[in-house]
């Protein structure tokens, strides 16, 4: 985290000065570890093995916090008795459908489930009850099994067990922050299913100090799933419509009219097709639902990679994403590009993915030729978020605005600058047009007040558009207020109250030395600025605080209503003894201690019913390609349900002891680096970031460079069976830098391999542009669609990499880089 | 005037002439919160607009900065300190007794490479911001002969870029090997705590950058007094290594403007344990070179006065 997310972390130093105990988790020694308390290395793409270790510790020593887990989890709910578990179907649940590779999911229901009253057993002793089976589910991660797939000793394994449960409970509290370090990898849902599994038995969720941060790559991440660039979802986590769903009703058939707040999920589509459509949105043409554009698969960036390869995709839009260099299998990404007839590319620098077509690495080698690539690329000048107003989105769902400090340089404009103008003149054109097709554009609201010398369309009438209006036209406080009647819109239910009042509430910035330790008046979280989701959780059954050091959010009896330091996540007046009455539904059919309001059963769900592909419960298999075979669920060796993207050029490797397992032994792992960002199309051409982390290099072991005779600042080869990558002499050094650690993990030695360097061209230097992401394969991703990029296999050869077209060999061993040049 | 090339000295700025004058500031670096993400580094550059110095790997860990210089006048170093293995807590290892004084510099093999497994061995990182340490007695401003070194009146030490000659004379007197010559201008360069920007109130663009506060800037009495409450608490906390460096107005440089929490020896982060101001003795070279030449003199005088018949 202080590697990547260096401005974050400074709140981790300071918990730390006041006390905190800092355990890092990662295959490599950073600058993180430098300064945790505890570092743990760990086989990479184990997470979920080491994760689960924990859970069972916490079950088999009865670490878990046992009234909030009895009142706020499904721990008592009892299963259907037809329910199989991973552990008899040899690390595959009942309903596999091998045909599909899919799941039905019918027997991983509650018990009666269509009773009024499902059947629970709140002692939770019942050997069909979740917390029963949940502790024979993780009951095969001992120690013994942490340290044979993780390669973690039962001695470091021991002293994070004891850390992480000794700081949980009733008056203390823990929090767990990942990054793509979880996301990439084929299991990640597993990894983070079962994170949340081990915070909710400790009680780490819904209390203060509590949760899962996921840190992500990029600013303002969060903002862009809430109001998504995610093909699959609308704003406010509302599925895209599939073309099955001819109408508004039969689309939400599965939640309207459900327990929970998903039941009015009519209120949200409703308003937000009304922000979008305005007065042509009526009940009559089902509030322009028809308008929306259908899904008939799965529309994947990998996905499309493949159909630009084949020729579907004709255009594409590549904004503040450089796929050329920053995506798996870079090669591959560059083969579709170079297939397509148009491409827009909005960056701050002329990044690769708008020159692959004449220096892309295929070019030097001659795989491809400049002539033959009839790609027409527009590149448009990006400007930057000092140059923009507009909101960032943070980890803990926290709004903070930016103001335009200055007018962008040149040409370069805003993203909405450029999307408002396109819509016009895209509007223009079409409206003389008498064609249905057409309709959904000519109806668009699209009259944003534009301001200033480019004519920039103002960022804080989008917000209050996405922050809603009722009826009278004034903004809503809340997502509570919107209607299905079309009388009020949104367009993110979400983040309806950003703008309550008229004031931009995401633009406050009053210190926390003026206001309570809760700090509500510093920018704006959605929901309904709550800063702890399902804070109900801080308070007991009863509505009182688990601890005074704790507390939160509680019942007045006095008042009649939930108080505290936060807004309450709860109906302000429900009370905590209130029971529904038979036939409720929505939020009135959760109880008084339903704290998790967004779940049908108003549970913490340690075992997902519904909702997850890959199975109701996290189980451990091996990533995609891996040296080692699965030593938990030998007969399944990767997640059985992982998209697998077939193409000659994303070959995959065998593992373990499959035939050929041997070709490519060593794990391998690509990482960033605190003077980078991302891609590097906002640093990698900067000098003083630059002369900080100028070259490519990777770090192994002292272990594996002597197997293979690497040496310190020498030159390394890395091959897989997608590429091979090792820069020339024009990088600098291509380094070896050994590792500071022998490597203690099992099997085989990890190669770290950082995706950041000096953009060379920009910084006055020759540039090569062979990056690490070209090694790693489309290997397949878990049902949540994400790219298993971070654990990875390889072989490493002492050699550099032969570039170019075939010749004379001009430096066959270069140390070092003179220092200027 | 002894005082005024050694030993405490209470009013810094006064002794330079500033009849009414600020009071003094610096640095205080916590290196115990210092993450290494050289914001420092980058912050000091852009705002002092220095000039990038090479794209250079140079394989010590992710320091390829090296060392300060005329182009870098922050510098975050990552010490390589060889450590307990296993699960112990890195901030309760106690130091490793070795039979010669680790200092902290780069050994002939990789690091990591003598270590193996079963010595049960770790190696972790001290990081720490480097930076001029504005001496209470400045040699390099005593050797200068133009005048290009001046005290400010907030009783930093700054070169004027415009007044400098390039002779050098200031770069062996540091006793820290702060200050250094750009080769391809010939002048020297150093940190001027961005003396720019205190005239206007603001804070040093490192301190002002750094993230978890590592760098603080401020009063020099108020940054002493926080780092002393520091060190306690540190010691408290069961980080018995935790001491300060250049703080002490009693030592060879008078103390330092710019001090520092060091979680090892100071020799450890590359700094001498005990620095001296190189021109502490001139006084008595001084006296010395004019008993000598004194005695010179009577010696020729006596030769010419034996001469006589």
């Amino acid at each position: 985290m202080a590697e990547a997310h260096p401005v974050g972390f400074q709140w981790v130093m300071e918990a730390k000065s006041r006390g905190a105990t800092i355990i890092h988790v990662d295959p490599r020694f950073t600058r993180t570890s430098a300064v945790a308390d505890i570092h743990v290395p760990i086989r990479a793409g184990t997470d979920m093995a080491f994760l689960g270790g924990l859970v069972n510790y916490v079950l088999s020593n009865e670490k878990d916090f046992r009234e909030y887990v009895v009142a706020f989890t499904n721990a008592a709910a009892i299963l259907r008795a037809d329910f199989v578990d991973s552990d008899d179907l040899d690390g595959l649940f009942s309903g596999f459908d091998a045909e599909a590779r899919s799941y039905d999911t019918t027997t991983w229901q509650y018990a009666g489930v269509d009773e009024p009253v499902p059947q629970r057993d709140e002692s939770l002793q019942h050997p069909r009850c979740v917390y029963q089976v949940l502790r024979r589910h993780f009951a095969r991660y001992t120690p013994e099994m942490v340290q044979r797939v993780c390669g973690i000793t039962p001695a470091s394994f021991a002293q994070v067990a004891e850390a992480l449960t000794s700081n949980s409970g009733r008056e203390r509290t823990s929090a767990l922050c990942y990054a793509v370090g979880w996301t990439h990898h084929s299991t990640g849902a597993q990894m983070i299913r079962t994170a949340a599994i081990l915070q909710t038995l400790l009680g780490n969720v819904g209390r203060p100090g509590g949760g899962i941060l996921a840190l992500r790559g990029h600013a303002s991440i969060q903002g862009s799933t809430d109001i998504p660039t995610l093909y699959n979802l609308l704003p406010g986590y509302i599925p895209m419509p599939r073309v099955e769903s001819t109408s508004l009703d039969k689309h939400l058939a599965g939640d309207v009219g459900k327990t929970g707040f998903w039941g009015n999920s009519r209120d949200y589509v409703v308003s937000l097709m009304k922000a979008w459509w305005g007065d042509a949105a009526t009940a009559d043409n089902d509030f322009c639902f028809g308008y929306l554009p259908r899904l008939t698969g799965n529309h994947g960036t990998y996905q499309t990679v493949l159909a630009q390869i084949a020729g579907d995709v004709k255009g594409y839009f590549v904004v503040g994403e450089n796929p050329s260099v920053g995506s798996a299998n870079a090669r591959l990404q560059r083969q579709g590009l170079a297939n397509l007839e148009w491409l827009v590319v909005r960056d701050l620098q002329m990044i690769e993915t708008a020159t692959f077509w004449k220096d892309g690495p295929e070019i030097e080698t001659g795989e491809m030729v400049t002539a033959d690539i009839g790609t027409e690329v527009f590149f448009l000048p990006a400007a930057a978020h000092t140059e923009k107003a507009g909101s960032f989105t943070n980890t803990q769902r926290l709004l903070q605005w930016h103001h335009k400090a200055v007018e962008p340089p040149g040409d370069a404009r805003s993203d909405l600058w450029f999307y408002y103008h396109l819509g016009r003149i895209v509007r223009d054109r079409l409206a003389a047009s008498t064609d249905a097709r057409d309709r959904p554009l000519q109806d668009l609201t699209w009259d944003y007040p534009v301001e200033g010398e480019s004519d920039d369309p103002s960022a804080e009438a989008v917000l209050a558009e996405i922050g809603g209006f009722d009826a009278t036209g004034a903004p809503v406080k809340a997502y509570t207020d919107l209607k299905d009647d079309g009388s009020t819109s949104a367009g993110c239910w979400i983040y309806c109250g950003v703008t309550a009042d008229g004031v931009n509430q995401s633009a406050r910035r009053k210190p926390g030395r003026e206001q309570s330790w809760v700090a509500p008046e510093w920018g704006w979280a959605w929901p309904a600025n709550r800063r702890t989701l399902y804070n109900r959780a801080s308070a007991d059954r009863d509505g009182k605080p688990w601890s005074a050091r704790k507390a939160y959010v509680w019942w007045d009896e006095g008042k009649g209503e939930w108080t505290g330091h936060d807004v309450p996540d709860f109906e302000k007046d429900k009370r905590p003894d209130y029971t529904p009455p038979p036939g409720a539904s929505a939020q009135a059919a959760l109880a008084g201690d339903d704290a998790f309001i967004m779940q049908g059963d108003g549970k913490a769900w340690l075992f997902a019913p519904s909702g997850l592909a890959d199975g109701p419960l996290p189980a451990y298999y091996e990533p995609p390609e891996s040296p080692v075979d699965n030593p938990v669920h030998p007969a399944q060796q990767r997640n059985p349900l992982r998209e697998i993207v077939r193409h000659p050029g994303n070959t995959m490797h065998p593992s373990g002891s499959e035939p050929g397992g041997d070709v490519f032994p060593y794990v391998f792992s690509t990482h960033r680096l605190t003077e980078h960002h991302t891609a590097g199309g906002m640093s990698r051409t900067l000098p003083y970031l630059s002369e900080l982390q100028p070259a490519f290099f990777i770090e192994v072991g002292p272990g594996l460079a002597e197997e293979r005779g690497l040496e310190h600042l020498g030159w390394a080869t890395v091959v897989t069976a997608r590429s091979a990558i090792g820069p020339g002499p024009g990088d600098g050094a291509d380094a070896t830098a050994a590792s500071r650690r022998p490597h203690r993990a099992p099997g085989r030695h990890p190669v770290a391999l950082g995706t950041h360097r000096a953009d060379h061209r920009r910084c006055g230097q020759r540039d090569r542009r062979h990056r690490a992401r070209s090694q790693r394969a489309h290997p397949g991703q878990g049902r949540q669609l994400r790219r298993a990029a971070r654990a990875s296999a390889a072989g490493t050869r002492p050699a550099r990499l032969r570039r170019g077209l075939p010749g004379p060999r001009r430096h066959p061993r270069r140390r070092h880089r003179p220092a200027s040049q | 005037m002894s005082n005024r090339l050694s030993g405490p000295l209470a009013d810094v700025a006064g002794d330079a002439g500033y009849a009414a004058h600020p009071s003094r500031v610096g640095f205080f670096t916590d290196t115990s919160v210092c993450i290494g993400c050289k914001a420092c580094e980058v912050a000091c550059k852009e705002w002092n607009a220095i000039p990038e110095d090479g794209l250079t790997l140079t394989g010590m860990s992710y320091d390829n900065t090296g060392a300060l210089g005329s182009d870098t006048w922050r510098h975050v170093a990552f010490i390589e300190k060889v450590a307990p293995a296993g699960p112990v807590a890195p901030s309760a290892h106690p130091p490793i007794e070795t039979s010669t004084v680790d200092l902290g510099m780069p050994g002939s093999r990789p690091p990591g490479r003598d270590l193996d497994a079963a010595a049960a061995v770790d190696v972790t990182w001290l990081m720490s911001s480097d930076v001029c340490k504005h001496c209470t007695h400045a040699a390099c401003l005593d050797v200068c002969p133009t005048g290009a070194l001046v005290r400010t009146e907030f009783g930093t030490v700054v070169v004027q870029e415009d007044v400098c000659n390039g002779c050098g004379y200031c770069v062996p007197a540091c006793p820290y090997g702060v200050i250094d010559k750009r080769p391809s201008d010939g002048r020297v360069f150093k940190c001027t705590l961005c003396y720019d920007r205190l005239g206007s109130g603001l804070t040093p663009a490192c301190a002002k950058a750094c993230p978890t506060e590592s760098i603080q800037f401020g009063d020099l009495d108020e940054l002493r007094a926080r780092a002393d409450a520091r060190v306690a608490s540190l010691h408290e906390a069961g980080v018995p290594q935790a001491r300060l460096y250049g703080h002490d107005p009693a030592d060879g440089v008078g103390g330092d403007g710019a001090f520092f929490l060091l979680l090892d020896e100071p020799q450890v982060y590359g700094l001498p344990p005990d620095p001296v101001v190189t021109t502490k003795d001139l006084p008595a070279m001084w006296r010395h070179a004019g008993v000598a030449s004194l005695g010179l003199a009577a010696g020729v005088a006596a030769c010419f006065l034996g001469r006589r018949p």
